[in-house]
């Protein structure tokens, strides 16, 4: 800004003679964190609602009755591997390697594939056994703060395949660039959260 | 505007000669003194409001565009001293209001126990306090009295300069429970229960409703409140025995479906069981009481075994139907009996003090306040845990 | 077996849906229908259908998205201000055992309808549509960050302001009071569709408020002209962020406590239920956690407004303006810490009922020293009494007495005597009509000629001006007295007949405000027809002192045809004091935005699944969804997404502003 500074004897600028240079997409990572900080609100709810009812079983089960934490263990280790080979696909994409960049994002994929199929596997497992969202608050509660973290994980597969055709068909442009690194916040995000997830939720429900 | 200021004011007056301004002139202590907070915070504000006002009619006479001889600053922009005015004199009248605030909330609690009756008249041990249980329904009020083992609906009554002691609930939905010439109001919550203590100093009939919507049938959700002499109340009493009908789980159960501008009704019996279940949604028998099923779940639910422990629904208030995904309507059935249950709740009610310890008045009048804290809660300290703390507010 | 395929394809969607026996509505219905197929053939006769599609639906201008949101405000004011006034006659006319011309079922209606209304299809698009028509000209931006997205959010908030007029003529809307608590407001107690086009409308309007609160604070923080600090933004621009900040803050949670209600509703769990270990009080917390946020939403931007207004037409910069700063971020932050104000009768304890109470009194420091700040840039001033400055002493004077009636009710034991009684109703109505509106109107006589190069009416919005603040009097004050006389709020039918004076005052109030609405109708119509004499060929018809007035009015499509370099906060007014020479030459092609139908393609879906979720028309609910989606992912696929103004067309339109100019001398 230092060029706008107007010293005596000189005339003040009032605009610029060139094009200011907005680069495309420049606001695009701030306006993601902000809808991530939004959806983390969202999932803040969700965590209270839990807060308040997660102990309302209505004489029905309780965590422990319920979960199986060697299958969480299982679960959040994909979405945490998957975390991982997404970082191996973004470094692949700085360094403009389409093919092992789609490789890449096509195992995020399968873990998250994996990850959401074994969640399905224990709500199949809890409906089964009676244990269903409307038994109690406590499930209901439960049901909802971690079907809306699977349904966010079932928005990212279906955005990393359309992000993969996009790279397909157009390859590592400035656009898709872009849009791999708003998917990566959005999955290291959802892998944040997973852990809340697991650790207030599992962890501590079994402990009580 | 100020030419019509001045023509509202003459025919403003006389009309508010003829109403009934009730919360500024109420008939309880209670009231009396949340109407009293009331003035004096207006009057606070009142220091900083008026000012501004007529800064901002002086300023926009003043400094109008046809008026050349009042001074134009158009760069004058900031001045440190007026900054440190503009903030400090509202930070100084919020300092006086919270302080205000933080008494007057812990004095006027309404889960605290009044300690006078009367401003200088000090509650006493000859005082016996009215027990009145609430129960808000759709669309009525009904009032039960364990003292003497009636109910009414739509109407209540109390011995003046008497402490009344409600305990109020709801069947269904939210309400609040509002007698403007007794008391300031408070939400009447299904499976909770809410408390007032209040006390009415003149004989009179005042009216009492719900403030807030319930529903369809809301705006008839008034009753009648009547403050008596003593004499008359024990002949109200006395009345009110006479009435043919008793109210026992069933009748309350035909009393509970909705209807709306329903007349004064009298139960010269009540089922001393009742409040405990209506309070824990288990009229119906068969069905867990919420005492019950906290306290299962305190100590970690009935695991999976009690997964499958729920019963259809055969009674519904509104015929209330399912969600469309959802099951049928159920509730989940109770693991011991109605009499085990009702025993419970009657084991909270007798806990219940009947007479209320004097307290030592002499901090109020100025000598320096308890820590309002300790001083409003230790009422409710001293009473038995109950089944149902966890919900109490 | 038709009965089943009935039922499959229409839900339960019946032709007993259709409120045909109910005559107010049917004749409501004809006539919105007469003038809705009037318009349309108007369109039509026309022959505007492809330029409304080519200009304005698909348009991602800033400014003609801000002039919609605008006309989308307008009308949906006539929506709930005819609720209104059918709420003033039934009260004044239900006593001495008459039961009104309203049952209960359609009165419920009415006040929940215009709550909801007047919140969220109302005042949050004629403030949206400010902050958009008005920040990017302030920051001396060329758009919003998201173009395409400002769009799709503005078809958002229409696509909710449809779920609601739909509810009028198919079905109900929610009877339950505006923020619908339950239980009421559970599958138990509201069976009915009132509460699902309750719930889907704000939740497709809120997607797009969320996404234009976003897409405001990148354009604030990301796009400001260069030289132009955050401490020399406008005020208005510090408190669109302010309020944007708020938006992005808030409304997930009105979204999280929706889709939990809704999940109630569907799938019958728990989480406000009586029983099985629900807890009604959540949901109450959490929407007041949203709501009171809300309030702020909706003030601040207009205190930006008071801000630019005082100022201009003062003649003077604004006394204070870091000051006037740190006191919206403090408002801003306060904001989230005094909810629970509004249910001090629930009963939560002295403590937690004081520490609230006294946050609650804590924002009025802040407020206060606002309006100081505004009289200390009246004063040594030379105030010309134009439109705007009218509404700002008359917001004065009012939001004062609101803001002390507010005070008074943040005292808890002075809020059980008050709580949801016509006090109440009198006090926001008196800072939402004397803060909100009245700054809405000094808002949009102050950008009008901006907007549309001429000025508005003076005649007919004083007549409006009149008519609007005598009326607010008039409608509200006896509120105030009715509340001291205990009555509650939300009361259809009465039986103390000493309260009716005061409802046929307050209902005669309600008729003046009904003609300032229509004088101002007449103002804007009055206006177009005397465009020529009102004409602004300056651009800064009111000596103005922000950026926006640098440029010609209406503004070009690139608003600027240099990116301008900011010295000062009066960025303008430095400007012309410095001697500033309009740049002739030079002009370079100018990268902009396409114009796309996707935003109005994907609300209309959303609508679509909103209605087909509302009346449990699972396979248009599925298809809908899933057109959605497909929209979506192909709208990525779109690469056309920019062009530029050659240099050509730039040069012309600022050799013909010179000229405009030269005429004027």
């Amino acid at each position: 800004m230092a060029s706008i500074a107007t010293t005596a004897g000189t005339e003040p600028v009032f605009h610029l003679e060139e094009e200011h240079a907005h680069a495309e997409g420049s606001s695009t990572m701030l306006g993601f964190w902000l809808y991530l900080m939004s959806d983390c609100l969202i999932f803040a709810m969700l965590f209270a609602a839990y807060g308040v009812l997660g102990a309302n079983y209505a004489a029905g089960p309780a965590p422990k009755d319920l979960f199986d934490l060697n299958l969480v263990a299982v679960n959040t280790a994909m979405l945490l591997f998957s975390s991982i080979t997404y970082g191996f696909a973004m470094l692949t994409m700085d360094k403009g390697r389409v093919a092992s960049t789609q490789a890449w994002l096509a195992v995020t994929g399968l873990f998250g594939l994996a990850f959401l199929s074994i969640e399905l596997y224990e709500f199949s497992h809890m409906i089964h056994e009676g244990a269903t969202p409307q038994r109690s608050a406590f499930l209901s509660s439960f049901f909802t703060l971690v079907g809306t973290h699977g349904l966010h994980v079932t928005f990212g597969i279906v955005w990393l395949v359309t992000l993969m055709v996009q790279v397909a068909r157009f390859g590592l442009i400035e656009a898709n660039r872009r849009r791999l690194m708003c998917l990566s916040m959005f999955w290291h995000f959802l892998d944040v959260v997973w852990i809340g997830v697991f650790t207030f939720v599992y962890l501590l429900g079994m402990l009580r | 505007m100020k030419r019509f200021g001045a023509l509202l004011l003459f025919p403003l007056a006389g009309l508010l000669s003829g109403c009934d301004l009730v919360v500024l002139a109420p008939a309880g202590d209670v009231a009396a003194q949340q109407r009293d907070l009331l003035v004096v915070s207006t009057l606070l504000m009142l220091i900083i409001i008026v000012p501004v006002m007529a800064l901002t009619v002086f300023f926009a006479w003043r400094y109008r565009q046809s008026n050349a001889s009042a001074t134009y600053a158009p760069d004058w922009d900031h001045s440190t001293k007026l900054e440190l005015v503009i903030w400090a004199a509202p930070l100084l009248i919020i300092i006086c209001l919270g302080a205000l605030t933080w008494l007057g909330t812990h004095l006027l609690d309404p889960y605290r126990r009044i300690d006078r009756i009367e401003p200088g008249q000090p509650v006493t041990q000859d005082h016996k306090p009215l027990r009145v249980e609430v129960v808000a329904l759709d669309w009525k009020w009904l009032f039960i009295y364990p003292d003497y083992g009636i109910a009414s609906v739509n109407e209540l009554a109390a011995p003046v300069n008497q402490p009344i002691d409600f305990r109020i609930t709801s069947s269904a939905v939210m309400n609040s429970f509002y007698i403007p010439a007794l008391a300031g109001q408070i939400y009447a919550m299904p499976a909770m229960e809410t408390k007032l203590h209040a006390v009415i100093n003149r004989e009179g009939t005042y009216s009492g409703f719900s403030a807030n919507y319930s529903g369809a049938g809301f705006s008839g959700m008034r009753f009648a409140f009547h403050g008596l002499s003593d004499e008359a109340f024990e002949q109200w009493v006395a009345q009110t025995r006479t009435a043919s009908a008793k109210l026992d789980r069933d009748s309350y159960l035909d009393l509970e479906k909705p209807s709306e501008n329903e007349p004064v009704r009298h139960y010269a019996s009540v089922d001393p069981d009742l409040y405990g279940a209506i309070l824990n949604l288990c009229v119906e028998r068969g069905k867990m009481c919420m005492n019950e099923m906290m306290s299962i779940d305190a100590k970690g639910g009935l695991g999976l075994a009690g997964v499958r422990n729920t019963l259809p629904l055969q009674y519904d208030k509104l015929a209330r139907r399912g969600a469309v995904f959802g099951n049928d309507p159920s509730y989940v059935a109770s693991i011991c009996t109605a009499e085990e249950a009702a025993a419970v709740a009657r084991a909270s009610r007798d806990a219940w003090p009947t007479y209320w310890p004097a307290k030592n008045l002499s901090p109020l009048r100025g000598a320096g306040m308890l820590r309002p804290g300790t001083d409003s809660r230790s009422a409710e300290a001293d009473m038995p845990p109950l089944g149902l703390l966890r919900r109490e507010l | 077996m038709p009965d089943t395929l009935t039922r499959f394809i229409f839900g339960r969607l019946t032709l007993e849906s259709l409120p045909l026996h109910e005559p107010i509505v049917v004749a409501t219905f004809i006539a919105v229908a007469l003038g809705g197929i009037a318009l349309l053939g108007a369109i039509t006769y026309f022959k505007l259908w492809t330029y409304l599609w080519r200009e304005w639906f698909t348009s991602v201008d800033h400014k003609k998205i801000g002039i919609m949101y605008m006309v989308l405000g307008l009308v949906m004011l006539l929506r709930g201000f005819s609720d209104a006034i059918m709420m003033r006659l039934q009260q004044a006319i239900a006593f001495n055992g008459s039961e009104g011309y309203l049952n209960s079922h359609h009165y419920d209606q009415i006040f929940t309808a215009h709550g909801v209304i007047m919140i969220f299809f109302v005042a949050m698009p004629f403030v949206t549509g400010l902050m958009n028509f008005v920040v990017p000209l302030q920051i001396g931006a060329r758009d919003v960050s998201f173009p395409f997205l400002n769009n799709f959010s503005f078809w958002m908030t229409v696509g909710g302001a449809v779920l609601v007029m739909a509810s009028l003529f198919v079905g109900e809307f929610a009877r339950t009071g505006w923020l619908a608590y339950p239980p009421l407001s559970g599958i138990g107690y509201s069976p009915d569709v009132g509460v699902d086009y309750y719930i889907w409308a704000l939740q497709v309007a809120g997607v797009g408020t969320t996404l234009s609160g976003i897409n405001l604070i990148c354009t604030i923080i990301k796009m400001r002209a260069p030289g132009m600090t955050m401490m020399r933004m406008p005020v208005f621009t510090w408190t669109s962020l302010c309020t944007n900040v708020l938006i992005v803050a808030s409304f997930p949670v009105l979204t999280a406590v929706l889709a939990m209600l809704s999940l109630d509703r569907y799938v019958g769990t728990n989480f406000f239920t009586n029983d099985f270990g629900g807890n009604p009080m959540m949901y109450v917390n959490l929407i007041w956690i949203w709501g009171h946020p809300e309030v702020y939403i909706l003030i601040l931007p207009l205190f930006g407004v008071f801000s630019e207004v005082t100022s201009t037409f003062s003649g003077k910069r604004l006394f204070g303006y870091t000051s006037m700063v740190y006191a919206t971020v403090v408002i801003t932050i306060l904001s989230y810490l005094v909810w629970l104000h509004h249910f001090f009768t629930m009963g939560s304890g002295a403590s937690v009922n004081s520490f609230f109470g006294i946050t609650t009194m804590i924002i009025s420091i802040p407020t206060g020293a606002k309006i100081f700040n505004w009289l200390f840039t009246m004063y040594r001033g030379r105030i010309r009494f134009e439109l705007p400055m009218m509404w700002t002493v008359a917001f004065m004077l009012t939001f004062t007495v609101g803001g002390m009636t507010g005070v008074l009710l943040a005292v808890p034991p002075a809020d059980f005597v008050l709580h949801n009684s016509l006090f109440l109703i009198a006090h926001f109505h008196n800072v939402i009509i004397g803060g909100v509106l009245f700054g809405l109107f000094a808002g949009i006589a102050y950008w009008w000629p901006k907007a549309f190069g001429f000025r508005l009416d003076p005649f007919w919005g004083k007549v409006s001006f009149w008519c609007w603040v005598v009326g607010f009097w008039f409608a509200f004050m006896p509120l105030y007295i009715l509340g001291l006389m205990g009555v509650t709020r939300r009361m259809r039918v009465f039986d103390d007949p000493s309260l009716q004076i005061w409802f046929v005052i307050a209902a005669f109030g309600a008729v003046l405000i009904a003609a300032g609405i229509a004088a101002f109708l007449v103002q804007i119509f009055v206006s177009i027809r005397r465009r020529e004499a009102l004409a602004d060929p300056t651009g800064d018809p009111w000596d103005g002192r922000t950026l926006e007035w640098s440029t010609s009015s209406p503004p070009p499509a690139y608003n600027f045809a240099f990116t301008p370099v900011i010295r000062d906060n009066d960025a303008w007014w430095d400007m012309k004091k410095a001697g500033y020479i309009r740049p002739l030459s030079g002009f370079r092609p100018i990268h902009m935005p396409s114009n796309t139908g996707t935003g109005i393609i994907l609300a209309g879906f959303s609508v679509a699944l909103g209605f087909a979720m509302i009346w449990y028309i699972w396979w248009l609910a599925a298809l809908s969804f899933v057109c959605l989606i497909a929209t979506a992912i192909g709208h990525t696929f779109n690469y056309h997404r920019d062009f530029h103004i050659p240099a050509a067309e730039v040069t012309q339109t600022e050799a013909a502003r010179t000229t405009l100019l030269a005429a004027q001398g």
